[in-house]
């Protein structure tokens, strides 16, 4: 009871603390607004957050992380609430630190090919600053008409084009970065390509929020590619198109995205958006291919060539704007269409290597049998990056169970085949318990050293990402008298 | 070269006795520097004094190989030709390269090498998907997989990158591969001097030509070349490079090998070495103030695409001129991010000018330190603020 006491003290205190310092309306105290934080895309983990600001500043950011700080109370950074690993879970007895009001476009410096952004801003409105100079920012996780670049930091998100470019890691450079102990710190190489020292943006990157709050991001801008030709191809099988996959990877194409849909998404689609997909198609294969012209072309024989040779029913090409959404429409549409074929769904996120394809889907399409649930496969071909949507009524009495029971089994299937329980989801909340399953003891307390080094109060972003937190105050072994100083007067640590 | 007595030296044949080596050494409070094929033992901070040389030229071989699947994974000790001879059978490669032949896979990773693919594929950092490594204290430990794609854990790869071998001992990496393009051609163009450049460099980056590599080198009179690495299918290779030569003018010519000196550095033993990473637009000016106060006495190679070249600074030049030089690159540099560090030196240089210039980061960088070699065990001195 006391306990709960001192929590709501502390809070109530902070909370007029913070009022002062950043104004009445970037501190939500009524339950019900901050209610409205209680989870993120993954809406299944729920959880209230005491306190709830909105920071405009990269110092008014930091002015919470050190109020935070002095009052041992833990926070949680939140983008535009789209992750799916429940990454932005609030803490109860803490402070959700909402970044949304940070969405300036700071620097857009072409000549360097970097744009300097908050972290609130969204991730197409990058794209969209510097498209008509014929630039682009590469990654583009399906929610990026939405989601924030402090959030795709946090979860180093991926997207449909990984296959050729990489992830957010590949493309930030340098980052301004709020520590859990207060302080505001640049590191990395901004404008230039390498810095010297640790390669700390590559650690901050990915690091799900426990490291600290980014408060300016430097990204890489690319070139627009000259071309971009997409492919649709149907096939009767899962089979086939995998098989098709492995050929254009074994031709030594390097696709920008090759996405798979297997018949029951593809009935989703079409019922949601009538993308019209090839009738009868058991899958179908979307390859996108883009740079030089002269390539592309050379390209887009060779996937022909190698469709038709797997059996493809129908390939279609389209070389506008207007053709290329329509083809991506079925895609880019299909987890939310799901819901037109199911009242509930897991989105699940598991990497495999991908020869090992028609394996794991093989073995899923045995463990959903067996359980009585469909799953629905969306996946990124081109990486092994899979999607299995897991299909259920929550009305139904076991089926909640089973579902889940379905999505377990299928991270385990993964991590049999040597892959990853999340390619770009992350493991927040939601996968911390899988963690044992992928990394040994040690491997894991190995982290958390970089965890202690950053945050020793565990403060930033608490049980998420491990599933038992180490504590950092545990003092380093004695040092022997040898080691206290070197000859040349270096002091240790 | 840096030469170190042989009862110093010791040569774990795998994993486990890389961990018993450093068990051994925390029990006895013994320092310990890692070494591979030992051809960058001048780059950083002095390598010696430590009490162990750990050479992990016995950790050799090709441990996993999945053409299908683009993966592979090598002993930290494997020399990378070695490597990419492996792969090379199978039509692949890793977009990596040193510009010392022996150089090994964990040497490459750990002073963070890139030779010319860094424009398009960027530096080891970037294509290692997983890693084993062995702890200051012989824990083992891993992070990331074998699959390209994943986010399960903190990117530990990424902190041994560049480290110089002061967090852990890499025993394995695991990357990610391209296959080998069917054609590749270079446009060489002449640079009368660095003002040529930017131009140049700029049109070189554009997306009908969308090249693999760009690289400028210049001698010490300030003239030389660019030359410009474009990858794809023969036909692809021929109309680009064809319309690059019309867009670097009529003194530019498309050669089927590599120019005499791609992937080198500019430095030879003696010479001092910079490394400099640079906004692209700068890099112009950079090289411009090098040779203002180094006049004749510099030669520049490196990515001018990507911003990151070396310079070889003669041994004959006064220190101050140096100290001069480095100071003002530095002053260009502020602000930007950029860096010019003194990759090797002797250390007649080094107690005049600061080695590695401002670090961003810094205090978080020795807090790293402090967690995973509380004890001060690894390569005190080598690297960044006498970390």
């Amino acid at each position: 009871m006391t306990a709960v006491t001192g929590v709501a003290l502390r809070i109530a205190e902070l909370a007029r603390h913070l009022t002062t310092a950043l104004g009445p309306d970037a501190v939500v105290t009524d339950e019900a607004e901050r209610r409205t934080y209680e989870c993120d895309g993954l809406t299944h983990h729920r959880s209230v957050p005491a306190l709830v600001v909105l920071p405009r500043t990269a110092e008014q950011v930091q002015a919470v992380v050190v109020a935070c700080r002095d009052a041992g109370v833990p926070w949680v950074a939140r983008g535009s609430g789209t992750g799916l690993s429940g990454g932005a879970l609030p803490h109860a007895e803490g402070v959700l630190i909402v970044t949304i009001r940070l969405r300036r476009i700071l620097d857009l410096d072409l000549a360097n090919g970097r744009a300097v952004v908050e972290p609130g801003v969204v991730n197409l409105a990058i794209s969209r600053a510097v498209e008509h100079d014929g630039w682009f920012y590469a990654p583009d996780p399906s929610s990026q008409s939405v989601c924030s670049i402090g959030g795709n930091v946090a979860e180093n998100s991926g997207g449909a084009k990984c296959v050729k470019y990489g992830f957010t890691v590949h493309h930030v450079t340098g980052l301004q970065v709020c520590t859990p102990d207060g302080e505001l710190v640049w590191i990395g190489a901004g404008m230039a390509a390498t810095s010297p020292g640790y390669d700390l943006v590559g650690l901050v990157v990915g690091s799900e929020g426990t490291l600290g709050i980014v408060t300016k991001v430097v990204v890489r801008l690319l070139r627009r590619p000259e071309q971009v030709t997409t492919l649709l191809a149907g096939f009767a099988s899962m089979a086939a198109a995998g098989a098709a996959t492995s050929a254009l990877i074994a031709a030594g194409l390097t696709p920008a995205a090759v996405e798979m849909m297997d018949a029951l998404a593809i009935t989703a689609a079409e019922q949601a958006v009538a993308c019209q997909y090839p009738p009868g198609a058991g899958a179908v294969l979307i390859v996108e291919l883009d740079g030089p012209a002269v390539e592309v072309a050379q390209d887009e024989a060779t996937v022909r060539r190698i469709c038709d040779a797997h059996g493809a029913i129908e390939v279609r090409v389209a070389v506008d704007e207007a053709e290329r959404a329509e083809i991506w429409k079925g895609r880019k549409s299909a987890f939310a269409a799901v819901g037109r074929i199911s009242r509930d769904y897991i989105v699940q996120d598991g990497v495999i290597p991908r020869t090992a394809l028609a394996e794991v889907l093989a073995e899923i399409d045995a463990l959903a049998a067996a359980a009585g649930i469909r799953v629905a496969n969306v996946f990124h071909a081109g990486d092994g990056n899979l999607h299995p949507l897991v299909l259920f009524d929550q009305e139904v009495p076991g089926e909640l169970a089973a579902a889940q029971q379905v999505s377990s089994a299928i991270l385990d299937l993964c991590l049999a085949h040597g892959g990853s329980i999340t390619g770009e989801h992350g493991v927040g909340v939601d996968k911390a318990e899988k963690m044992p399953r992928m990394f040994t003891a040690d491997d894991l307390a190995t982290m958390q050293l970089l965890r202690c080094a950053f945050d020793p109060a565990g403060l930033a972003n608490p049980g998420k990402v491990f599933p038992t937190p180490r504590l950092c105050g545990e003092p380093p072994r004695p040092r022997t008298s040898a080691e206290s100083l070197r000859p040349d007067g270096i002091a240790l640590w | 070269m840096v030469t170190i007595a042989e009862e110093r030296v010791v040569r774990p044949p795998d994993t486990a006795a890389v961990s018993a080596v450093l068990a051994e050494a925390t029990e006895a409070g013994r320092t310990v520097a890692v070494r591979g094929a030992g051809t960058k033992d001048h780059w950083g901070g002095p390598l010696v004094p430590a009490d162990v040389v750990l050479a992990t030229t016995r950790l050799t071989g090709v441990v996993m190989h999945e053409p299908d699947d683009l993966v592979a994974t090598v002993r930290a000790g494997t020399p990378l030709r070695d490597l990419q001879a492996v792969l090379g059978l199978q039509g692949q490669r890793l977009a990596l390269s040193s510009g010392y032949p022996q150089a090994t896979v964990g040497g490459v990773l750990s002073t963070g090498e890139a030779g010319p693919l860094r424009l398009r594929h960027g530096a080891g950092r970037d294509l290692l998907i997983g890693v084993e490594f062995v702890r200051a204290d012989g824990v083992v430990a891993h992070a990331g997989g074998r699959v390209v794609k994943n986010v399960a854990g903190y990117d530990l790869g990424r902190l041994l990158c560049g480290a110089y071998g002061t967090v852990g001992v890499i025993t394995e990496a695991t990357f990610k591969l391209q296959p080998i393009p069917p054609a590749s051609a270079w446009v060489v163009a002449p640079l009368a001097s660095e003002v040529d450049l930017a131009p140049l460099a700029t049109a070189a980056q554009s997306p009908s030509v969308a090249p693999s590599a760009i690289e400028v080198d210049l001698g010490p009179d300030g003239a030389g070349s660019l030359a410009v690495l474009v990858e794809g299918t023969p036909a692809g290779v021929a109309a680009r490079a064809a319309a690059l030569v019309g867009t670097l003018g009529p003194r530019s010519s498309v050669v089927d090998e590599a120019p005499a000196g791609w992937g080198d550095y500019p430095f030879g033993p003696g010479d001092v070495g910079l490394t400099i990473a640079s906004p692209v637009s700068a890099l112009p000016t950079v090289i411009a103030t090098l040779r203002r106060h180094l006049d004749g006495a510099v030669r520049v190679r490196g990515s001018a695409g990507a911003g990151v070249v070396h310079a070889a600074v003669a041994p004959t030049v006064p220190v101050p001129d140096l100290a001069t030089a480095v100071r003002e690159v530095r002053a260009l540099l502020d602000g930007s991010g950029g860096s010019c560090v003194l990759t090797c030196a002797p250390e007649t240089v080094t107690s005049t000018v600061d080695r590695w210039g401002p670090v961003a980061g810094l205090a978080l960088m020795r807090r790293v330190k402090a967690q995973f070699d509380p004890a001060g065990r690894f390569a005190a001195g080598r690297f960044v603020g006498g970390i």
